[in-house]
C-alpha cells in the first residue's frame, strides 16, 4: 500500500455552471489527520465525495489508496460519516453498526464481535439494544462513527460530523475521535467549519474559498501529540487559529 | 386510560342510535299510521329501529344452521371468501407493481396513468364484463369474484408502497452505496422496511376495498349466496330488515379485516421497538 492516502491533481468537478471544485491539488499522507474548512458552499462535501466515489470529478486525476476511488470504494477502503447519523430507525444500534458487514457478508458471530468492540470504543456499548431515536444527537452521531469504523476502514471520511451537537458534547467527542486516531493508523479527511476544532484535531489544516471552490492555503499544525482540550488556552493554539482565520479571510476577499 | 377513551366512544354511540330512534320514528310515522310503537315493529320499515335490525341478526345467525341459505354466516363466509382471495391477490400486484415502478424509469411513466386510471372505471360498470369474460373462459364462482375484488384492493397498495419504497433519503442510499450494496440489497435492507410505514395504511384500505369489491361481485353473477346476493334479495323483495342485517354482517366482514391488518401492524411495530 502506497504511502499517500488521498492524491489529488488538478481536479475540477463542475455542476452546470458552478466550479464546485477548482484545480484542487491535495496530497493527504496515510496517518494524516487533515480538516476542510471553508465558507459554505466552497465544495467541501463535494470534495470528500469524489474521495468517495459517490461524485465523478469533472477534470483532473485523483487516487484514494494508489487506485481510483471506484476501486477504494469496491474495496471498502473507506469509512463515509455524514452531517446527519442516518441511522435506519428500525434497527437497534447494534444492527446499524453490523449493517456494513451484513453486506459484505461477515458471519453473524463476527458481526456481533466487531459491532460490539466498535461500540464499546465509542462509549456506546450500554446502548446496543437501544433505538436510533432511544438516543441523543451525539450518540447517535458516534453510532454512525462506530458503523463506519467497523468495516476497519485506513481512511475516514467525515462531513460535519458534529456541527449539530452542542458545544460540551462536541468538546468530548472532538476529544474522543483525536485518541481514536492516535490508537490507530487512521487517515481521517475532515470537513468542518470550526476553526477550534479544525486546530484542534488536525495535523492538517486545507483551508478553502468558494465561487470557484479551491485550495486558499495548507497550514501544518505543530501542535503535540497527546495533546488535550487545555490545549485550546495555549499560545501555540492561538496562533494557529490565527494563521487559519487569516487565511479564511484572504479566501473571503477573493471572490 | 381505558376510560377516557371508551366514554366518548358510549356517549357517541348513544347519541347515534337516539337519532337513529328519531329518524326511525319520523320515517315509519305515515306507514304505522301514527301509532308510536308501531313505527318501531314494523315488518318492512322504510327505517328499522336499531333492536329490530339486532334481533333480525341474531335470528339469522345464531338462529339457523349455518349451511342453511338462511344462515347469514353462510353468506358471509361466501363473502369472507372471494374478499380474502381478492385482497391476496390484490396485494401481490399491487406489491409487484410498486416494485417494478421504483424500479424502472420507464414503467413509471408508461404504466402509473393506467393505474389511476384503471380506478376510475366505476366497478359496477366493469364487475359484470368481468364475470362475462371469465365465464366464458370456464370461470365462474370464486375466481371471477376475487378478481373483481383484487381490482379494488390493488389500487392503494401499489400507490402507498411504491411512495414507501422511494421514501429512503438521499443520504442513506448514499450510504449503502458506499458499501457498494447492488439493488436487491437496496431492497431488503432499505426500501422495503421504509415502505411498512405506507404498508400498512393502504392494506387497511385494501381490506375494505375488497369487501366492497366482493359484496359486488356478487350482484351481477346472481348469486344466491353471498351477502351480496342477500342484499339484492332483499332489496328485490322490499325487505329491509334482511338488507340491514346483511349490511351490519357486511361491515363486521371488514372492521375484522382492518382489525387483522392492525394486529399485524402491531407486531410489526414491536418488533422495531416500539415504533413503524
Ligand atoms: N448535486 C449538485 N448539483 C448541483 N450543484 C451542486 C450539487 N452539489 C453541490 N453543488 C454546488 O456545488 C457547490 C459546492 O457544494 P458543497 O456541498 O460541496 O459545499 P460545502 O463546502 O460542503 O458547503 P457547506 O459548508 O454548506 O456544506 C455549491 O455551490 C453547491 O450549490
Ligand atoms: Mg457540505
Amino acid at each position: 500500500m502506497s504511502d499517500t492516502t488521498v492524491e489529488a491533481r488538478g481536479l475540477d468537478l463542475v455542476f452546470g455552471d458552478v466550479a464546485a471544485l477548482s484545480e484542487i491539488d491535495l496530497t493527504v499522507a496515510r496517518g494524516d489527520f487533515v480538516s476542510l474548512i471553508g465558507p459554505s458552499g466552497c465544495g467541501k462535501t463535494s470534495l470528500l465525495r469524489v474521495v468517495a466515489d459517490l461524485a465523478q470529478p469533472t477534470g483532473g486525476t485523483i487516487l484514494v489508496n494508489g487506485t481510483t476511488p471506484h476501486a477504494a470504494r469496491l474495496a471498502r477502503a473507506y469509512g463515509y460519516v455524514f452531517q446527519a447519523p442516518a441511522l435506519l430507525p428500525w434497527r437497534t444500534v447494534e444492527r446499524n453498526v453490523t449493517l456494513p458487514l451484513e453486506i459484505i457478508g461477515l458471519p453473524k458471530d463476527e458481526r456481533r464481535a466487531r459491532a460490539c468492540q466498535q461500540l464499546e470504543s465509542v462509549g456506546l456499548a450500554a446502548f446496543a439494544r437501544k433505538f436510533p431515536w432511544q438516543l441523543s444527537g451525539g450518540m447517535q452521531q458516534r453510532a454512525s462513527i462506530a458503523r463506519a469504523l467497523s468495516l476497519q476502514p485506513s481512511l475516514l471520511l467525515m462531513d460535519e460530523p458534529f456541527g449539530a451537537l452542542d458545544e460540551i458534547t462536541r468538546d468530548g467527542l472532538n476529544l474522543r475521535l483525536l485518541r481514536l486516531w492516535e490508537a490507530t493508523n487512521l487517515t481521517v479527511l475532515f470537513v468542518t467549519h470550526s476553526i477550534e476544532e479544525a486546530a484542534f484535531l488536525s495535523s492538517r489544516i486545507v483551508v478553502m474559498s468558494a465561487r470557484p471552490g479551491r485550495i486558499v492555503e495548507v497550514i501544518e499544525s505543530d501542535l503535540p501529540r497527546g495533546r488535550d482540550l487545555d490545549i485550546r488556552d495555549d499560545a501555540s493554539f492561538h496562533a494557529l487559529a490565527h494563521r487559519v482565520r487569516t487565511a479564511l479571510r484572504a479566501g473571503h476577499s477573493y471572490g | 386510560m381505558k376510560e377516557s377513551r371508551a366514554l366518548p366512544i358510549a356517549v357517541a354511540l348513544a347519541i347515534l342510535l337516539l337519532l337513529w330512534y328519531a329518524a326511525a320514528v319520523a320515517l315509519n310515522w305515515t306507514q304505522a299510521n301514527g301509532d308510536l310503537l308501531a313505527t318501531m315493529s314494523l315488518a318492512k320499515p322504510l327505517l328499522p329501529a336499531p333492536h329490530q335490525i339486532a334481533v333480525e341478526f341474531w335470528n339469522s345467525t345464531a338462529g339457523q344452521r349455518i349451511d342453511s341459505k338462511r344462515s347469514l354466516i353462510f353468506h358471509a363466509a361466501v363473502t369472507a371468501s372471494s374478499m380474502l382471495a381478492g385482497f391476496a391477490l390484490g396485494v401481490a400486484i399491487g406489491l409487484l407493481l410498486a416494485i417494478l415502478l421504483v424500479h424502472v424509469r420507464v414503467l413509471d411513466r408508461a404504466l402509473l396513468p393506467w393505474i389511476v386510471a384503471s380506478q376510475t372505471v366505476p366497478i359496477l360498470a366493469l364487475a359484470p364484463m368481468i364475470v362475462v369474460v371469465f365465464g366464458a373462459a370456464g370461470l365462474t364462482g370464486l375466481v371471477p369474484k376475487a378478481v373483481i375484488s383484487a381490482y379494488l384492493s390493488f389500487f392503494p397498495v401499489v400507490i402507498g408502497v411504491a411512495k414507501g419504497l422511494r421514501a429512503p433519503d438521499r443520504l442513506q442510499l448514499d450510504l449503502l452505496h458506499t458499501y457498494d450494496a447492488g439493488r436487491r440489497r437496496v431492497f431488503t435492507v432499505l426500501r422495503w422496511p421504509s415502505a411498512m410505514r405506507f404498508l400498512f395504511p393502504s392494506l387497511k384500505v385494501a381490506i375494505a376495498a375488497a369487501t366492497v369489491g366482493a359484496i359486488v361481485a356478487e350482484l351481477p353473477t346472481g348469486a344466491e349466496s353471498g351477502l351480496g346476493a342477500r342484499l339484492l334479495a332483499g332489496s328485490y323483495y322490499g325487505q329491509t330488515l334482511q338488507i340491514w342485517a346483511a349490511l351490519a354482517m357486511a361491515s363486521l366482514l371488514a372492521a375484522s379485516g382492518v382489525g387483522a391488518v392492525v394486529l399485524l401492524e402491531r407486531l410489526v411495530i414491536r418488533a422495531r421497538g416500539g415504533r413503524l
